[in-house]
């Protein structure tokens, strides 16, 4: 590892990093216990975000950094990108374990969907890219109110082969609409590669044929990433209108937890897929600044094993919901 | 009051909703300039200009995500689906998403959008212009499915739809936007949501109905009457959520009674109408509940003579209205 910490892109700083080395070992913690309760039986499905979480939060904190304001559409394996917008351990637990209180859809739904308003996340369905065109709707009401809102629209590369996802960059693309398409390419959409799901390299270059600026970056490099992001944030905050950004990621886990990538996916390729793990590559970068021991990070595996702990037993403790209000929320009124 | 038409009575109830409430604006194609193919919204770009008043490119999944997300952050889009025909491409967002995301966000998120529809056929509309695409709605909890057949409650109908914090299917048939016409109370008011009306009051048996078919089951009723047999036509207005109340008082007053759409038979609102019939006011009935509605085919289609076999026009619910006073 040898980038220079003395170069950061702009509004970046060292300080960020390790602030994202901290979150990023709570969520690969996180996520590591959700798989485990998985194989326990006790949680129902997961969506492993494993491999992902340079791309997600280096995207937050380009929002943070360079918007007024912000929204975020995510999608399933966005776990990376709830908790830095302050779902809690506990919280995304009970969604995992379906419990009273979930916070997103009062578990109703698949864990990490629903909505947290207050934290600025939105991730209501589980039908591929159908959120797209809502992002692009809630990036035209802000245009409408003069809010100075920069709306992420989160997907993953299989996403992209839907109609919507093309309907929608072109219409933000024709209003100018203040929006970042975030492709989180994986190079997998459940066992179909790439190769097969498209006929160009980089999804980026579709961009051009919208009219907007795309680009296609290393997602398990922060840098790189906060790079990326912060342009496509600040052309959207300027009126500039949309962009995509492509952040090429790793899958470490299958798709899901009712998936078995060993009938589709080399173990050599996943290995080797590995040597880029953002968590890895991140502690060596800080460290190789003097920004990081060994001593820290163990600290702070440990910190966040105990933070889990806590939040595991809490979410365990948790009853399931009540079905006395299962009839609710259909209309704004009973009928 | 003043006159006027369906096509008329929709635009003022738009342009009355966009004066009154910024947040309620249109999109879809050809609104602006065009003012619709319908002319809907006509004159509305130059009185609210291009921002309220959104053109948008040929994409009519897009229109329909587009306002279910600008709905979620608290707008009130009106987004206009050029034909009935052409819903399809929006059921995804429509039935999908708009109806389910009050439930799934457990009423942390609204969606209060319109969705116009022109709709309906004997219009020589052919396949892909004509079709009613009602009864696919109105499966759908979550969704409020309104009918209007008349100026004054397209006019009243819609407005509540605009204010509704609920998504609305708004279904306009196409042959009443200009044939149709009626008095409109001046200023404002609105029809409820939910209500049926009683277009026509009898004790010989009960028609329930909407849209076009209102009209024709109107004129069946008046042939009946000059053979002194009076027939209550209840227009539903609203088929999403169905006013139960009104249609089971009808049918135990006159204890008959023919279910009339243009929508294909076979699940249609009429199967929905009849079965809650049979629930709830069985002992009531002198006869089984009858159907005359569009036959089970793809759609409607385009020769004149082909258009004809399909529709339920006067004569067939005259007819049906035979079958079911001889039962």
């Amino acid at each position: 590892m040898t980038q220079n910490l003395e170069n950061l892109p702009k509004g970046l700083n060292p300080e960020d990093l390790v602030d994202i080395y901290a979150k990023m070992v709570l969520i690969r913690t996180l996520d590591e216990r959700i798989w485990a309760m998985n194989r326990q039986g006790k949680a129902a499905i997961v969506a492993s975000s494993q491999g992902h979480e340079a791309a997600q939060l280096a995207s937050v904190w380009a929002l943070r950094h360079h918007s007024e304001d912000y929204f975020c559409f995510t999608y399933y394996r966005d776990l990376a990108v709830t908790v830095a917008q302050g779902l809690t351990p506990t919280e995304t637990l009970l969604g995992f374990l379906a419990k009273e209180g979930e916070p997103m859809s009062g578990a109703r739904q698949f864990p990490q969907h629903g909505a947290i308003l207050d934290k600025k996340v939105i991730n209501i369905s589980n039908v591929v890219s159908t959120h797209i065109p809502h992002a692009v709707g809630w990036a035209l009401a802000a245009k409408m109110r003069g809010d100075k809102t920069v709306v992420a629209a989160y997907m993953g590369d299989g996403a992209t082969s839907q109609g919507e996802v093309h309907e929608a960059m072109n219409f933000a693309s024709v209003l100018k609409l203040p929006v970042v398409f975030i492709v989180e390419n994986n190079k997998y959409a459940i066992s179909v590669p790439q190769h097969k799901q498209m006929n160009v390299k980089q999804i980026s270059s579709r961009a051009a044929g919208y009219g907007m600026t795309g680009v296609t970056v290393d997602g398990t490099d922060v840098i790189a990433s906060y790079e990326a992001c912060a342009e496509a944030v600040e052309r959207a905050a300027r009126g500039k209108g949309p962009s995509l950004v492509e952040l090429e990621v790793e899958r470490y886990l299958p798709h899901t937890s009712d998936d078995d990538d060993s009938v589709y996916r080399a173990k050599a390729e996943i290995d080797e897929a590995r040597k880029r793990d953002p968590l890895v590559k991140l502690k060596d970068l800080l460290a190789s600044a003097g920004l990081m021991t060994d001593e820290r990070d163990v600290e702070l595996r440990e910190s966040a094993r105990r933070e889990i702990d806590a939040a595991t037993d809490a979410a365990e403790a948790a009853p399931f919901p009540s079905d006395r209000d299962v009839l609710e929320h259909v209309f704004e009124e009973v009928r | 009051m003043a006159m006027m038409t369906v096509i008329e009575a929709v635009r003022e109830a738009m342009r009355e909703e966009m004066q009154r409430d910024a947040s309620v604006f249109v999109l879809g194609e050809d609104v602006g300039r065009r003012g619709g193919v319908f002319l809907a919204t006509q004159g509305f770009i130059d009185e609210f200009g291009e921002e309220r008043v959104i053109d948008t490119p040929l994409a009519e999944a897009a229109i329909a995500g587009v306002a279910v997300g600008a709905a979620m952050s608290g707008m009130r889009p009106i987004a206009e689906v050029q034909f009935g025909d052409f819903v399809f491409p929006v059921f995804n967002q429509i039935v999908g998403e708009a109806a389910r995301i009050r439930y799934g966000t457990k009423g942390k998120i609204s969606v209060p959008m319109v969705l116009r529809i022109p709709y309906g056929g004997h219009i020589r509309g052919g396949l892909f212009h004509s079709q009613s695409p009602e009864a696919y709605f109105a499966h759908t909890p979550g969704l409020q499915v309104l009918c209007p057949a008349t100026p004054y409650d397209a006019k009243g109908l819609l407005k509540a739809a605009i204010r509704s914090n609920d998504p609305v299917v708004f279904l306009e048939h196409k042959r009443t936007y200009r044939a149709v016409r009626g008095e409109v109370p001046d200023g404002d008011y609105v029809v409820p949501i939910g209500v049926a009306d009683i277009k026509r009051y009898g004790d010989a048996a009960t028609i329930i109905t909407y849209g076009l078919t209102m009209h024709y089951s109107l004129q069946a009723a008046e042939v009946l009457a000059a053979e002194g047999i009076e027939i209550e036509v209840i227009d539903l207005r609203t088929v999403s959520p169905i006013d139960r109340d009104t249609v089971l008082e009808s049918v135990r007053k006159t204890n008959r009674v023919l279910v009339v759409h243009e929508d294909n038979i076979a699940l249609g609102v009429g199967a929905e109408v009849s079965a809650l019939i049979a629930e709830h006011a069985f002992g009531n009935l002198d006869a089984p509940v009858m159907r005359v509605a569009g036959p089970d085919i793809p759609a409607m289609p385009f020769a004149p003579t082909l258009e004809a076999a399909y529709m339920p026009t006067a004569d067939k619910i005259e007819a049906g209205l035979r079958r079911l006073l001889e039962y």
